[in-house]
């Protein structure tokens, strides 16, 4: 099946992409949101100027869709989206990360459904643990590129998810109910090398800062 | 040994309307055997103690094609938890009516009679994802245990363990698959 790739540069959906391939589909094109709010529910913001990049070492084309991420509009914007790769590409589904957003995904559910499109949501409810680690097993090169939770701070920003990584988040999700996976917003990530791509991406230079007094830390990098 | 069907016409699909099913039983320390409705066999349906037929995504239709797979579920005594399309199946295969209606997201419904471990006045919420529903209200073997508009979202066999939830219990209400399974 031609599927599209709701794709943000993290984990979740470049593995659901992955996954995708391995299940016999084909990801024929990327779709991108460009959120102007930094606080948006729906879209993950960090670095996702990188998708270019990313798309480029899959050799997939993208879509970029600007949206200024305010609650209704950024809907209409995704479905703009949705329908540009429908008509372009002739996708007859969609794919994505979402794993435990009732939010997220209830929207994405309604626009491909009214589209009448497929939707793939091959993480839903998996156990975010088990995501780390399959990350791991397939050889899934993962930075993290923004922090949001206490008590993670500016030493985590381009931290690699590896497995002493998962035993640090093991620790906050007892202490402090960190989500392993960064669900609940704790933290965000960007994809550096994965077996979609045709080799790794480098971090040629990078920009870290703080919007609140050190509560939560961006990191905005160039890839080569 | 319980067995979980899968009622998914793309394996992808499989990831996001099984495998959370089969984690529950797996962290229940429950023996489970998987299979799709189209390579389900006699011997699967005779090892098995209790049987859950699992949902799939909006637009698969694919299960109202191949209700000759299904039959079975008339004669059955074992207890069966059909879920979503596994809902609609055991409906169908009453002689109920499919009819459209699309819920997509959260939803409170209340229980007006006892349901599994729902007890009778319980509102929950659900999470609903589905653009069909079977009409039980003239399959008089049933009881409409929940039921918002004129759509049954909980049933229940008179004299048979067959029970069906139209919404998906595996992704806030574990507690319902739990219930079944012990």
């Amino acid at each position: 099946m031609k599927l599209g790739l709701l794709f943000s540069g993290g984990k979740d959906s470049t593995y659901a992409g992955f996954l995708a391939q391995k299940y016999g589909h084909n990801i024929v094109c990327l779709i991108s949101l460009e959120s102007k709010n930094l606080e948006s529910y729906m879209f993950h913001t960090p670095s996702v100027s990188q998708t270019v990049n990313q798309s480029n070492m899959m050799d997939i084309p993208i879509i970029t869709q600007k949206t200024s991420g305010k609650k209704e509009s950024e809907l209409k914007d995704l479905k703009k989206a949705i329908k540009q790769a429908k008509e372009k590409y002739k996708i007859e589904g969609i794919v994505t990360g979402a794993v435990a957003s009732v939010y997220q995904t209830t929207r994405i559910q309604k626009i491909c459904n009214e589209l009448k499109l497929e939707c793939f949501n091959p993480l839903w409810q998996k156990n975010q643990f088990e995501i780390l680690e399959e990350l791991i097993k397939n050889k899934f090169e993962v930075v993290l590129t923004g922090v949001f939770a206490y008590p993670l701070n500016e030493k985590w920003i381009g931290r690699k998810i590896d497995s002493s990584f998962i035993l640090d988040m093991k620790k906050l999700n007892e202490k402090y109910k960190i989500n392993p996976a960064g669900e609940g917003g704790e933290f965000e990530t960007l994809v550096i090398n994965c077996p979609l791509f045709k080799r790794q991406l480098k971090i040629v230079g990078k920009r870290t800062w703080s919007d609140d007094n050190g509560k939560s830390w961006r990191t905005e990098v160039i890839l080569k | 040994m319980i067995l979980v069907i899968s009622t998914c016409k793309y394996k992808l699909h499989e990831l996001e309307f099984v495998k959370p099913i089969e984690d529950i039983l797996k962290e229940n320390n429950k023996k489970y055997i998987t299979k799709n409705y189209t390579q389900l066999n006699k011997n699967d349906l005779e090892k098995a103690d209790k049987i859950i037929i699992c949902g799939t995504s909006l637009q698969d239709f694919g299960y109202l094609n191949h209700l000759d797979n299904f039959y079975w579920l008339n004669k059955i005594t074992k207890p069966v938890l059909g879920v979503c399309s596994g809902m609609q199946l055991i409906g169908l295969t009453h002689q109920g009516v499919n009819k459209k209606k699309t819920e997509i997201g959260f939803y409170k419904e209340k229980f007006n009679k006892n349901f599994l471990n729902i007890k009778e006045n319980t509102k929950l919420e659900v999470y609903h994802l589905h653009n069909n529903y079977i009409d039980f209200s003239k399959l008089n073997d049933f009881d409409t245990c929940s039921k918002s508009s004129s759509v049954a979202q909980a049933v229940k066999h008179k004299n048979k363990p067959l029970f069906g939830v139209l919404f998906h219990p595996e992704v806030r209400n574990k507690e319902i698959i739990l219930s079944f399974i012990r």
